[in-house]
């Protein structure tokens, strides 16, 4: 399996996609983005539609775009009982525009396909390095505004009353998760990211009693599903991201019957 | 005159007695926009007191916290901290939290919260004496590993308590951080604050409507109402509702 590059190329990018789910995965879950987060991905794909119609590689345009909107959503937020219907808003005026830049843009339905449910075959050697530059970027961003993050997204009103700079942790974390959206894609498509960043976190906290065990079980989760998605998507020429959807739901479905056991 | 009412008097380089204060607030305004919640409040709090602030719903308690925490600007008026060569540090324990039971957050995890200052993620040794002195203080010890979402109702106040610990203020603000505990645990948990005022030198501002509470802990109050404030010891505080235990 390995002698071959696009499969190479898939198990590092898959890793280090994975990695930052799991850790990112841990503060959406957190912070009840769940939602956002599904948003993003349209997002994502109206970004990389634009990027087909510009010509550009699809990963830049779902960056434009994804960190664009999660700054619009965060302003339009700050209230959170605003956030659900601004997210909406968001959402689908970016999916209109993604339906709009994919007709301009005269490519047939496959490209389409490809950035709603991944196409692991087609990372190059180059969008492999730059999943790993962007994987470390974001890593290094959590790692420096780890305890602020930790404290507004686990104890909200704690972190104000203490004076923790909540609009600028918020802000900061919206575009970590707009990056991470983006590189996930490559694999699990645009349609499924929210899969990898909520899923392994959500099941993660039903197991475990301490924040840095639910983030290296969330790790551990995403790290399996995707290496299982690959390796079985290699067996039988079937999509890798309905794999790693059916594994992290899989996953999910025995932590809940853990938890209502404990 | 109590203990620590003599400790906080002084005699100053001129001889005249002055009494040390932690807090000045003088001709005190809070509004939110057009709407005035607090008009003309004078107030000192005197340093190492057990003070309460009690009054219905509505009279403006949680705004003066707010302002006092530096949320909410004065309109008019000043609030002034003082502590001779001391910073006022403040430890503020609020009513609400939303911590959700089912995060996978120990007791010793919630405290260190407040400790995030810090670049990087994991507690450095003198972070961590900081995180034990608090839990100790807060008699969270045995239960420290403990998932806060399974922690009963008086050990997560003192779990609250011990993460406004954590930063040793010197200025201790509850607000109404008994009102959801039985009775048993909020004279647990107000016996614990005033042996922490005590040994820490700690000032303590505590906002509740339970005056059988408020006699019973607090040395001096601060009465609001829509219309005027008092202020005083505990001893002279009268209630004209009469049959009332709550304000």
């Amino acid at each position: 399996m390995f002698s071959f590059d696009f499969m190479r190329h898939a198990f590092v990018a898959g890793t280090f996609i994975a990695i930052i789910c799991g850790v990112i995965g841990v503060f959406v879950i957190a912070r009840s983005m769940s939602f956002l987060t599904h948003t993003l991905s349209e997002i994502g794909f109206a970004g990389a539609a634009f990027g087909v119609f510009a010509g550009w590689p699809a990963i830049n345009g779902m960056l434009l775009f994804t960190i664009i909107s999660s700054m619009i959503v965060g302003q339009m937020s700050v209230k959170e009982e605003r956030r659900e219907s601004a997210i909406t808003a968001v959402s689908a005026l970016f999916i209109g525009l993604g339906i709009l830049f994919l007709s301009l843009s005269n490519q047939n339905a496959s490209s389409a396909t490809s950035i709603l449910f991944g196409s692991v075959i087609g990372i190059s050697q180059s969008e492999v390095w730059q999943i790993v530059g962007l994987s470390i970027v974001v890593l290094l961003v959590i790692l420096v505004s780890y305890r602020s993050l930790k404290f507004d997204s686990f104890d909200s009103v704690g972190a104000r009353v203490n004076g923790v700079k909540v609009n600028l942790v918020s802000i900061i974390f919206l575009v970590v998760l707009a990056l991470s959206v983006s590189v996930a894609a490559q694999i699990v498509g645009s349609l499924l990211i929210f899969i990898l960043l909520t899923l392994p976190a959500a099941s993660a906290k039903y197991f475990v009693h301490s924040v840095a065990k639910m983030m290296t079980l969330s790790i551990g989760f995403a790290i399996l599903g995707t290496w299982c998605g690959l390796y079985l998507g290699y067996l039988t020429n079937w999509p890798v991201s309905f794999f790693i959807a059916s594994i992290e739901v899989l996953i999910y479905c025995v932590a809940l019957l853990y938890a209502r056991k404990a | 005159m109590d203990d620590k009412t003599v400790s906080a008097i002084k005699t100053n380089s001129t001889g005249d007695v002055t009494i040390n204060k932690i807090l000045t607030i003088k001709h005190l305004t809070l509004a939110y926009g057009d709407k005035r919640v607090i008009q003309d409040l004078n107030f000192d709090l005197t340093k190492g007191s057990f003070t309460v602030i009690l009054g219905e719903n509505g009279v403006g308690k949680t705004t003066l916290i707010r302002a006092l925490l530096g949320q909410l600007k004065p309109q008019t008026g000043t609030i002034e901290f003082e502590n001779e060569q001391q910073t006022v540090k403040l430890g503020y324990v609020p009513q609400f939290r939303n911590v959700d039971e089912e995060y996978p957050l120990t007791i010793r995890e919630f405290v260190a919260l407040n400790l995030y200052h810090g670049l990087t993620p994991w507690l450095k040794r003198q972070e961590r004496g900081r995180v034990d002195w608090a839990i100790k203080q807060t008699n969270l010890t045995q239960i420290e590993n403990r998932p806060l979402g399974q922690a009963s109702g008086g050990e997560k106040q003192r779990a609250y308590l011990a993460q406004a610990l954590i930063e040793r203020p010197n200025l201790l603000i509850l607000d109404e951080s008994t009102a959801s505990l039985d009775v048993g645990m909020k004279y647990e948990l107000l016996e614990l604050v005033r042996r922490l005022q005590a040994e820490q030198t700690l000032s303590v501002l505590f906002v509740t409507h339970d005056l059988p509470l408020a006699k019973q802990f607090a040395d001096h109050f601060l009465l609001m109402e829509h219309d005027h404030y008092q202020t005083g010891k505990i001893e002279d505080l009268k209630i004209t509702k009469a049959g009332e235990g709550h304000v």
